[in-house]
């Protein structure tokens, strides 16, 4: 059939219609993880995201700030010598609203990559492995930084407002800006990896928040039975087991907080060693967890 | 009301590969933690009571509860497989129905057996608390697979919303504000385990009666609701 056709090998042409090749400049790697972090930061917030997902996040973010500026309120009001809270407590007192917050934004960031299967179209871009889950990394751990130091923030103003001491003020807000720091990285470490495993977000969102309430619950109830039996030694030592204590008991240590454990047991200077040993080797564990995932993905 | 294909495919959904270890991975916990204090503390009443009311009602039913719900029906919904299910000739309060008796299923098997085991570990039973929390259990899971499942069906953010309820509703403003725990599962649960066991320890904020008719009410309204909502049910992009 194919033969009876006519050859039309002499009619064909091609028509110059202008494509051109890009010859502007390139702007590599680095530009591309900045924008991939940059990116992923708002996402946290829900930036450039449709209005539903902004509700969540910026709830989160109103809820943490709300009570420090009550807080801030009283003391100028009554005109009171010391702020009600420390500076180091806030993140303490407040960590259901930080849990609630890496356990919906951690799913967010790095699950809909895997279930959209996007991830291979990252690295398809000049970005390695390293650099996207550096990016992914230092967004979520910046916006859980902007969270937890906001309301410390808050009560900084505040306390200089109600004309409260400044070495002292400007020492807490410090000390206290040290602990929210190791708690940013830690959390988002431990909700990056577990979110990276499971490509469903609702379940994601599910084990982290499993993960950091369970094992809180579960080390302060142990705690406190080591506490009525009198066995004080062992508080510090069962504290290691869950995020936040480790947190309370690396700002107790070395930050001048007052331990929110059982009793205010606290841990001493070579337990509080451990603690802040731990700390780095967790949030070092979850960054090479990371890199090991996201080796090979998508192959 | 109950199609045994739909029941198998959300077991299957719920307990499939190694999501059925992720939710035993929970109560195992709860066992070796009241192995634990068993071992420190010995048997004791008012800690076994602390402790299955603190970590096992308070926090690992709900979340079980959320895992349960809103997976019953959440990831179908939400990568638009649903479809497949709602073009079959099964009437849709039927799908919710059916979900909802797995739902409540998995539930009970993974919080309220455990918590009965964990009771006997404490305490072995003493003063009936091992009884007494495996009701609560058995009867907030009922509850709380209703409302999750309904939860998973309006809402594309259902888990957040669930442990919204159950960590921050519960536990926090149940602590702070007397009124909230009128309008808390837990405590419903309890007024029920109070009722049954009559022990001394398990004790609730909320009267038998009120209690009774709002599990009832609330167990009945999610159900119904997520059935017609279901029959109208639009599948919206991803956000």
């Amino acid at each position: 059939m194919a033969l009876d056709q006519p050859v039309a090998g002499d009619q064909t042409r091609i028509h110059d219609i202008g494509y051109r090749n890009y010859d502007g400049p390139r702007l590599g790697r680095s530009y591309a993880t900045r924008s991939l972090y940059s990116q992923s930061l708002r996402g946290a917030y829900g930036l450039g995201r449709s209005v539903k997902s902004k509700v969540l996040p910026m709830l989160l973010f109103v809820v943490m700030c709300v009570p420090a500026a009550i807080m801030v309120a009283v003391a100028v009001a009554t005109k009171a010598n010391d702020l009600p809270v420390d500076y180091t407590r806030y993140a303490i007192v407040m960590q259901a609203v930080i849990s609630l917050y890496v356990a919906s934004q951690a799913p967010q960031s790095v699950s809909r990559d895997l279930r959209f299967k996007t991830v291979p179209l990252y690295f398809s871009r000049p970005i390695e492995t390293a650099d996207y889950v550096r990016a992914k990394f230092a967004a979520l751990a910046s916006a859980m930084f902007v969270l937890t130091a906001a309301p410390l923030l808050v009560l900084y103003v505040g306390a200089l407002l109600a004309k409260l001491d400044f070495t002292d003020q400007t020492k807490g807000f410090a000390q206290g800006l040290v602990s929210v720091a190791l708690l940013s990285l830690l959390f988002a470490g431990l909700g990056l990896v577990i979110a990276s495993v499971t490509p469903r977000r609702g379940f994601g969102i599910a084990a982290v928040i499993a993960v950091l309430t369970i094992s809180y619950g579960a080390v302060s109830t142990l705690q406190a039975i080591a506490d009525t039996q009198g066995s004080t030694d062992a508080i510090a030592w069962i504290g290691l087991f869950s995020p936040i204590t480790l947190i309370d008991g690396v700002q107790s240590a070395f930050l001048g907080a007052s331990s929110a454990f059982p009793g205010g047991f606290g841990p001493s200077d070579a337990e509080g060693a451990v603690y802040v040993l731990v700390t780095l080797g967790l949030i070092a564990a979850t960054y090479g967890l990371l890199m090991r995932r996201y080796r090979k993905v998508g192959l | 009301m109950y199609d045994p294909t739909v029941a198998r495919l959300t077991y299957r959904a719920l307990l499939g590969r190694r999501r059925a270890l992720i939710l035993g991975a929970l109560p195992l916990l709860l066992i070796v933690i009241s192995v634990i204090v068993r071992a420190l503390a010995g048997a004791d009443d008012q800690t076994a009571s602390d402790l299955l009311g603190g970590i096992a009602l308070a926090t690992m039913v709900p979340i079980i509860g959320v895992i349960a719900g809103t997976g019953a029906i959440g990831p179908e919904i939400d990568d638009g497989s649903v479809v497949y299910l709602l073009s079959k000739p099964i009437k849709r309060p039927t799908i919710i129905f059916t979900k909802l008796i797995v739902a409540i299923a998995v539930t009970m098997v993974f919080s309220a057996v455990p918590t009965m085991i964990s009771g006997l570990i404490l305490n072995g039973n003493g003063q009936q608390i091992a009884v007494a929390y495996t009701v609560a259990a058995l009867v907030a899971s009922i509850a709380y697979a209703a409302l999750f499942l309904l939860l998973g069906t309006v809402s594309r953010h259902a888990v957040v919303f669930g442990l919204v309820y159950a960590l921050v509703w519960e536990a926090l403003f149940g602590s702070l504000v007397e009124g909230a725990r009128t309008l808390s599962v837990q405590q419903w649960s309890l007024a029920v385990a109070h009722e049954v066991t009559g022990g001394e320890l398990v004790t609730s904020d909320v009267g038998i009666t009120t209690a009774t008719v709002l599990l009832v009410a609330v167990t009945v309204l999610a159900t119904w609701y997520a059935g017609q909502k279901l029959r109208s049910l639009t599948l919206a992009g991803e956000e």
